[in-house]
């Protein structure tokens, strides 16, 4: 928190979950405190338990079946409502991406700004991804066949851990743009600006559930979560390299499909399409295509 | 509901004019402003539903199209040298003023062309900002798109548009064009201008660099000049074959780049197991949508012998309830012809088919007195012979043939120089896609018709034209690939 230069004392937010459209506290009570770089106290963060966890899988797998249904265009346009909801709260990003990963407020800016326009990227691909990843299949036969992608259902998500919001929407928007729903683990160190992203996906028109974003440790919630039954997926991409083999082994006992970490040095770079395909079934259907006789075809 | 007849009168509902502010005059959009055509001519607008004259409007001429060509040479570098990111922000902020203009642009598109406001509203206003939408995200993702590595633009795109779709046509002409780091000259049709200048507002409010976009309000010769003019590198078409035909001539030797999406008489095919009620919705709405001045229109029924007369009897009761009249109103389903020169096209046409010898039936339609207008017109013994067979008459008149196989009806359907929509109705999947293979069209609906979607191409085989607009497709034609 900055410290007002007048005399007025200013007024504290108080960090809390984001889970089903709403912003609990954690249940188990707890508390976490979050510092700067510099060591200095920023705020309390919830300390999620696995409580939390798994009443973030329901509220993610309540919100699958609309969100998963809904056309693509219109996911595309809440996530671009997303980016303009943010660019509207640019000042108090750049604030909290400074205090939160030590940058200046420059840097801090082009961080937020690419966090903006990752979420206008994301919003284009929701109603082009299956064309550039489906299509019609030439079959030797008398068949139409068409393979399309479709979302895997419930994904985890170890958000980064150093890059607290750009690598954080880098990781979110490419999970629910295609129809998924996420229950998010943010960065431990760092989880005030997923909190406050909450507040922006509250308030874009977004359904409520669609993502659930928890702050505490990904040890802790992290192998409930991977070992979740109705969980259908899990990105690891904040996991360190011992996390990340034991959530993936907890992760095999219902073969959630796994997107392993992978060193990122530039969150900023073009982020291609793996993120998105990482989560995507696809669907072939088959239909006869008959024949022209008069009296058509048996089928 | 007293008494029956009361079932189908419905009260005035006209929607508000007061949405929408008209200027007396208007210029010409060159390099990000309104001016004068060079040698001072100008013409009027007129609402077809009244013939009163809504504005006068600039008149461009060669000097015009020089000058635009030229303005949007100039901002060609710095638009096409954009991160396709920047580009495609700017894209999404005219979806975006778009919608939130939607209800004025709907108004001022039924005053100028005269298709009914629930048309304009639901359908022309809400596709439009789609499109947008939808391009707008191509313009960072192009390496996605199938043509290989960084794909470039052409250059200056020449865009032609006709009168039935005025601000929906702008929008897959801009679009895709500018997704793909073109920029663009474009003439709206002379009967409908309006609504291409306000969005020439509409960029002015999104801050789009000056030059990337032109309009120029005009005739056929200020089109068969930018479609000529030696700097442009693409031209897109759309509108008649015959207008098509001598476009693809005069880009003869030359390297620009075509598309031409250009007349139809698409048929709609419908079979013995087809549910009747939803065919009959489905026929009405292919040939009377927009008073069916749409070149996808289902203009040819194809209706299989053994429910001919069941069909008809439900079509023509159907026809019976479509309420004709002021395009304002919000229950009117056909509205207005959009020009005289129109009408007059439709009444030859049709009076030609009697002569012909098909029987001409109209439901009980009282026509307003002033503006242009037509009576939805269904032609029974109609033969493959017949001109209204064969000619595209832009107009709500259905010639109606039958036939008694599927191999009949792909042979009479596929019997036409046009190829650009059709239509099957059946309970029977495999059935569709049997007959689907065999149509020689660019779109084929089953079970539904004129359906659109900025995601999915358009465009026609034969004389309907070539290239696709909207869907991955329609990127090919504004890319150097």
């Amino acid at each position: 928190m900055s410290e007002s230069s007048a005399s007025r004392l200013n007024v504290f937010k108080t960090y809390k979950l984001y889970v089903g459209g709403k912003f609990p506290r954690s249940e188990s009570g707890r508390v976490y405190e979050v510092s700067d770089t510099k060591g200095k106290w920023l705020a309390n963060a919830p300390l999620s338990s696995r409580k939390d966890a798994r009443d973030a899988v329901v509220a993610a797998r309540k919100a699958f079946g609309g969100w998963s249904g809904a056309t693509a265009y219109n996911r595309g346009q809440i996530l671009y409502r997303i980016a303009e909801m943010l660019e509207g709260r640019r000042d108090q990003f750049v604030r909290e991406v400074g205090e939160a990963e030590g940058l200046s407020k420059s840097k801090a800016g082009a961080v937020v700004d690419a966090a903006i326009d990752r979420w206008v990227w994301y919003a284009g691909w929701t109603d082009k991804i299956g064309q550039v990843v489906g299509g019609a299949n030439p079959v030797a036969g008398p068949f139409f066949n068409l393979s399309t992608p479709e979302p895997t259902g419930v994904v985890t998500v170890v958000a980064p851990q150093d890059s607290s919001f750009l690598g954080l929407v880098s990781v979110i928007a490419p999970v629910i743009a295609t129809g998924n729903t996420a229950v998010v683990i943010a960065s431990e160190k760092a989880p005030l600006p997923a909190l406050s992203l909450g507040e922006v996906l509250a308030t874009s028109d977004l359904p409520g559930g669609v993502v659930n974003i928890l702050s505490g440790k990904a040890a802790e919630m992290g192998p409930h979560l991977a070992a979740h039954q109705d969980v259908n997926a899990i990105d690891l991409a904040g996991a360190g390299a011992a996390l990340a083999k034991e959530l993936e082994i907890a992760a095999a006992d219902n073969l959630k499909r796994v997107l392993r970490p992978q060193p990122v040095d530039d969150w900023s770079a073009d982020p291609g399409t793996h993120r998105m395909t990482a989560f995507l079934e696809t669907k072939t259907v088959w239909h006869p295509t008959g024949s022209l006789g008069a009296s058509g075809s048996s089928y | 509901m007293e008494n029956k007849t009361s079932l189908f009168e419905y009260a005035p509902a006209p929607e508000s004019r007061s949405v929408v502010d008209i200027a007396p005059s208007y210029g010409l959009f060159i390099d990000g402003e309104f001016t004068d055509a060079a040698d001072g001519k100008v013409f009027k607008t007129v609402s077809p539903s009244s013939e009163e004259v809504l504005a006068e409007v600039a008149r461009a001429g060669a000097a015009d199209v020089d000058r635009a060509v030229q303005a949007a040479r100039r901002a060609f570098e710095k638009w096409s040298a954009l991160p396709g990111s920047e580009r495609a922000k700017y894209l999404f902020r005219i979806a975006r003023i778009i919608q939130e203009r939607s209800r004025e642009l709907a108004v001022l598109e039924t005053l100028d062309n005269g298709k009914p406001i629930k048309e304009t509203r639901d359908a022309d206003l809400p596709l439009v900002a789609a499109h947008f939408f939808y391009y707008a995200g191509w313009a960072d993702k192009l390496d996605h798109a199938g043509y290989g590595a960084n794909p470039r633009p052409l250059g200056v795109a020449g865009q032609v548009i006709p009168w039935n779709f005025p601000l929906l046509m702008l929008a897959w002409k801009i679009a895709p064009a500018l997704a793909t780091g073109n920029t663009v000259v474009l003439k709206p049709a002379e009967t409908t201008p309006l609504s291409a200048l306000f969005f020439a507002d509409i960029c002015r409010q999104a801050g789009l660099p000056k030059g990337v976009v032109n309009i120029l309000p005009g005739y056929g010769d200020a089109g068969a000049e930018l479609v000529s003019h030696p700097d442009v590198n693409k031209v897109a078409f759309t509108g008649s074959t015959a207008v098509g035909k001598a476009i693809a001539r005069q880009v003869a030797g030359t390297d620009k780049k075509v598309t031409l999406e250009l007349g139809g008489k698409g048929a709609n095919i419908v079979f013995d197991d087809a549910p009747v009620d939803q065919a009959v919705e489905g026929i009405v709405n292919g040939i009377f949508f927009n008073q069916g001045q749409v070149c996808c229109a289902g203009s040819r029924l194809l209706v299989q012998e053994s429910i001919h007369d069941e069909l008809l009897d439900s079509l023509k009761r159907r026809l019976s309830t479509l309420r004709l009249g002021d395009p304002l109103d919000k229950n009117t389903d056909i509205g207005a012809i959009n020009s005289a020169e129109q009408l007059a096209r439709i009444t030859a046409l049709a009076e030609t088919g009697e002569a012909e010898g098909a029987e001409r039936w109209s439901p009980a339609c009282e026509l307003p007195s002033a503006g242009y207008w037509f009576a939805p017109t269904l032609f029974t013994n109609v033969t493959q012979a017949h001109t209204v067979a064969r000619d595209e008459i832009f107009g709500p008149v259905l010639s109606v043939l039958t036939f008694r196989t599927p191999d009949e009806a792909v042979a009479k359907a596929n019997n036409s120089q046009y190829g650009l929509s059709a239509g099957i109705w059946t309970e029977k999947g495999s059935r569709i896609l049997a007959v689907a293979g065999k149509l020689r069209a660019g779109v084929v609906w089953a079970n539904t018709f004129n359906k659109f979607d900025p995601t999915s191409p358009f465009g026609g085989y034969k004389e309907s034209g070539f290239g696709r607009e909207g869907g991955r497709h329609g990127l090919e034609g504004y890319l150097d690939v």
